[in-house]
């Protein structure tokens, strides 16, 4: 084994790493001073980082025994959830201004938590799996409390880190199980075993079982949601924005690579897990959010909505699906984004504001701000010609290929409870008469983040094609080509 | 036809108008005007541009015109393709004939937020376009839905007091019957591996699947069109509209359905078309004669027009299935019309409204007296509307007639039985409005059509008169197509064993 090999294949991971210690020490050395400085040297980083995972092996590179792994699918995952990371970000950075959050460790955690989550997209084992799962999981758990000092912040904290535990603890048991009935637990050996021998023993069925429970929870999928508007909700706007999407790209790739990697031969086994989950998640996120009145336990159910959606493509189980996915969570990431750095935007005198009603009126006291949620709105709801509707409509025909029939017509009606909540944000803006207005002037780097997500939302359609063709080689080296 | 990409010009062309809007600045009065003279100039524009289409189009042939196609997706084998036939060419013309109107109608009755509405209808006039001139299928199904959006916004801005319940009644009705068809249009794509119009027509699709989707199809369809019983989205989304927007909405909206109907259903699934001819019969009479009860007994005009609409597209879609030349033609002709007269008589509705604010029928009475212009201009779209010989009404519901005829008499004699009750409810409503004695005190001021009314109402009169008198100009144009849309349709159904379609 070559070490210069392997170094060569994490040069991102290693790079993030070094630069998070780094960031660490001038951070401990300058005190509180240096948030400012050391948030944009984090989005520094992010941007090097993305320049590195592009500039990385081309083909598939296993490194360190076969541990690690980068192939195209890594790499489109990877690209992804640096760029939710850099966003998530620039968006705290006025937030923490004026909060007056000063912790430094606030940017450091958040890349920690992205190399968490590269390693878990890069995983090749179910340890190495495990190692970048808790490496993230542990960031975010700290992340969600850092308003230590705030109780439903610490709350959020706590409840993420219990329940966030049992399911590590669900997904260890799982892989014990697997090694014990199997004898290995690399993806390559374990994909080797079921693809020679169909007839999986019933412990190995067990432990799919439980990994499926566990990284469901990760996924905040029904039925191992119910921690997800809770912490949604406590944590700080910025960092939900984050726990959106990051982790939610991370973990549903990593839930695609498992499956469809060592275990992509027992499709009959657990496709109707995911099958399940996926609909539930459907179900349960569009007629939960209707009664929600504070805007991010409506996102809450509106991802676990979403998550239903994109664990459609799972569930058809073929190329066509995982393409499907990699487009949902390109879209998903621009949409959310955009939609958080408008929750953000919701400030009067100075205090956030978090209440649904509070958006009444928007249209006439911020014409810019609402226009851009109700396309995000829109969007979301899947309606043509906004960027939604090509999430939705690759994950279904995916779906429709496998034969999903009832998942698909189920799965396009809840869309139509969907936007029933989403409308009722469009609704409030535009119908309703004006609240107080909201404080002037966002901030720039909002500003800029709401336009830019914006115009990705409505002229996606010009870059679906190139988008398509790098979501389609990702997805054709899951499938051995 | 040389290729200037005509068909992207009329389609986007609106939206060159937004930008204009949108650029506009000053006091909110400058703002205003700025608005409603570059909607107006703009879809004026828009409307000269598809009359173009009209002349430079070649009624001999059945293919689609114009045809424009660059490739958008190649890998899924999805491109942006563009084109009309006979079939589609007046509903194009139909929506741009119509957005200018809308704007006139809305110069005075709309005060606030006037940038906004006029960008909502052009936005809307493209995405309207748009579904008519897709030649595929996603292209398609994207414009239809995404009209949806602005008609969501005017319904639930400008419109009238329960306007929030109507506008969210009208988008998710229609949206839970698209996304079915959205299922449909996936199944279809699998099945043939592409979503070009007319590959789909030259394609076989299985017999076993035809009739689900022909379901799906006929959801959303179905819900647009509107056939009872999912019509009841229409009264309340008309009456609590903004005047315009029930006249886009009576005048385009529903003609989508329809065309869907034309476009999709008979040439794509004929086997399945065939075998559900006796469900559309059904909820057709059923929606003629009950609707026509139904709108008997209205005390609201903008209703009562409502559920007339319903009971005039029971006809089309008869006309539509009865599968005959005489049946088509007049289906289409009868759209085309109704777009025409029901769009007049919401604007009728409009004008007195915008003096009395009332759409009560009871609130009126003896307008003749001091409205003798307006008396005549809502007489003839009334006349219109019943079907006398002379307007275009008569040729569409005489050709329905005479093509349902052919197929079924019993179903001939029901629908004949609702062009008697559709005069008993327009002349009820017409003596009610504007005969008897003006005794209501607060009438006795009342003003009658102004230029500006008369400009919009002028060339609404002339087109149902000529459309009754010398309606020629029009079928001749979609001659070709229907016939070769019902060559195709036999030959699909006689290619199958008649066994084997019995047994099925």
């Amino acid at each position: 084994m070559n070490i210069a090999v392997d170094i060569s294949a994490v040069w991102p991971e290693l790079f993030i790493a070094i630069a998070a210690m780094v960031m660490l020490m001038y951070g401990a050395f300058r005190g509180e001073d240096s948030t400012r400085f050391v948030t944009w040297a984090g989005v520094l980083v992010m941007v090097v980082a993305a320049l590195l995972v592009l500039a990385g092996p081309a083909g598939k590179t296993t490194a360190f025994n076969g541990q690690f792994m980068v192939d195209a699918f890594a790499v489109f995952t990877k690209v992804l959830l640096i760029a939710g990371a850099a966003l998530a970000l620039i968006l705290a950075q006025p937030y923490n201004m004026r909060e007056d959050i000063k912790q430094f460790e606030y940017p450091i955690l958040m890349v920690f938590a992205v190399l968490g989550m590269m390693m878990m997209v890069s995983a090749n084992d179910l340890l190495s799996l495990y190692v970048g799962l808790e490496l993230q999981s542990l960031a975010l758990y700290v992340l969600a409390a850092i308003r230590r000092d705030n109780l439903r912040s610490s709350e959020a904290g706590l409840k993420y880190f219990v329940l966030g535990a049992l399911s590590s603890g669900i997904l260890l048991y799982g892989m014990s199980l697997i090694y014990g009935f199997a004898g290995t637990t690399g993806f390559d050996g374990l994909a080797a075993i079921f693809a020679a021998d169909n007839d999986a023993p019933v412990g190995v069925i067990v432990g799919l079982v439980f990994i499926a429970a566990g990284l469901a929870f990760k996924v905040s999928a029904v039925p191992f949601h119910m921690w997800t508007p809770d912490v949604y909700e406590g944590a700080p706007t910025p960092i939900t924005a984050f726990f959106a999407v990051a982790p939610k790209i991370a973990a549903i790739a990593l839930f695609v690579r498992v499956m469809l990697g060592p275990f992509g031969d027992l499709v009959a086994e657990w496709q109707q897990i995911i099958w399940f989950i996926s609909l539930s998640s459907m179900i349960l996120g569009s007629f939960a959010a209707i009664v929600q009145t504070n805007i991010k336990r409506l996102m809450a159910y509106s991802s676990i909505g979403h998550m239903g959606f994109v664990l459609v493509g799972l569930a058809a189980g073929n190329e066509q699906g995982v393409q499907g996915i990699l487009l949902y969570l390109t879209i998903y990431l621009f949409m959310n984004m955009g939609t958080f750095a408008c929750i953000l935007a919701m400030r009067r005198q100075g205090r956030m504001v978090e209440d649904i009603d509070q958006l009444a009126g928007l249209s006439k006291t911020n014409p810019y701000l609402a226009a851009a949620l109700g396309i995000f709105m829109f969007s979301m709801a899947g309606i043509p010609p906004l960027a939604g509707f090509f999430a939705k409509f690759y994950v279904f025909l995916a779906a429709i290929e496998a034969g999903l029939y009832v998942l698909t017509v189920v799965g396009l009606l809840t869309s139509v409870v969907g936007a029933y909540y989403y409308l009722r944000i469009v609704k409030l803006m535009y119908f309703d008469e004006p609240a107080e207005a909201f404080d002037r002037s966002p901030g720039r780097e909002i500003t800029v983040i709401v336009t830019v997500t914006g115009l990705i939302t409505v002229f996606f359609f010009i870059g679906l094609a190139p988008v398509l063709n790098g979501a389609e080689a990702a997805a054709a080296v899951l499938f051995g080509a | 036809m040389d290729s200037f990409p005509i068909l992207s010009l009329v389609t986007f062309l609106p939206l060159v108008g937004v930008l204009f809007i949108l650029a506009a600045r000053g006091t909110e009065e400058q703002v205003a005007r700025n608005a409603r003279w570059g909607a107006l100039w703009t879809s004026l524009a828009t409307f000269v541009i598809s009359l173009l289409l009209w002349l430079n189009f070649d009624p001999t042939t059945a293919d689609f015109q114009f045809v424009e196609k660059i490739e958008w997706l190649p890998a899924f084998d999805i491109s942006y393709h563009m084109g009309i036939d006979g079939i589609s060419l007046f509903f194009v013309i139909l929506s741009t004939f119509l957005t200018p109107i809308c704007v006139l109608a809305s110069w005075r009755a709309i005060t606030v937020r006037v940038k906004e509405y006029m960008i909502a209808f052009l936005v809307l006039e493209t995405f309207m376009i748009g579904t008519f001139v897709a030649l595929d299928f996603l292209i398609f199904y994207i414009f239809f839905e995404a009209v949806l959006i602005p008609m969501f916004i005017i319904i639930g801005v400008w419109g009238g007091p329960r306007r929030v319940y109507s506008a969210f009644k009208f988008f998710l009705y229609t949206l839970a019957g698209s996304v079915l068809l959205l299922a449909a249009l996936l199944a279809l794509y699998f099945e043939a591996g592409t979503t070009d119009i007319p590959t789909l027509m030259a394609f076989d699709v299985p017999a076993s699947l035809q009739t689900w989707l022909w379901l799906a199809f006929f959801a959303s369809f179905a819900v647009k069109m509107p056939m009872w019983p999912v019509h009841t989205w229409l009264p309340d989304a008309h009456v609590e509209a903004p005047t315009a927007g029930s006249v886009i909405l009576a005048g385009v909206l529903l003609k989508m359905g329809g065309y869907g109907f034309l476009r999709f259903s008979l040439p794509i699934l004929p086997l399945a078309s065939e075998q559900f001819v006796p469900l559309i019969y059904t909820l057709s009479v059923i929606a003629i004669i009950y609707t026509s009860l139904v709108a008997l007994a209205q005390e609201d005009m903008k209703k009562l027009i409502a559920y007339s609409s319903v009971a005039h597209m029971g006809f089309v879609t008869i006309g539509i299935f009865t599968a005959t030349q005489q049946g088509i033609d007049g289906a289409i002709f009868q759209m085309l019309s109704h777009g025409v007269i029901s769009a007049a008589l919401f604007l009728c509705v409009g004008v007195v409204y915008d003096r009395e604010h009332s759409r009560e029928i009871a609130h009126y009475g003896g307008l003749i007296e001091r409205m003798p212009k307006f008396a005549f201009v809502f007489m003839v779209f009334m006349l219109g509307s019943i079907g006398l010989p002379g307007t275009s009404g008569f040729v569409g519901e005489f050709l329905i007639l005479l093509g349902v005829f052919q197929d079924n008499t019993w179903v001939a004699f029901f629908a004949a039985t609702g062009v008697i009750l559709g005069a008993a409810y327009m002349l009820y409503l017409y003596r009610r409005v504007i005969f008897g004695k003006l005794e209501k005190e607060y009438l006795k001021k009342i003003m009658d059509l102004e230029p500006r009314e008369i400009a919009i109402f002028a060339p609404l009169v002339a087109l149902v008169l000529w459309m009754g008198i010398w309606p020629d100009p029009f079928l001749s144009v979609f001659d070709a197509s229907v016939s070769n849309l019902l060559a195709n349709y036999q030959s699909a159904l006689s290619s199958v064993d008649p066994l084997n379609l019995a047994g099925r």
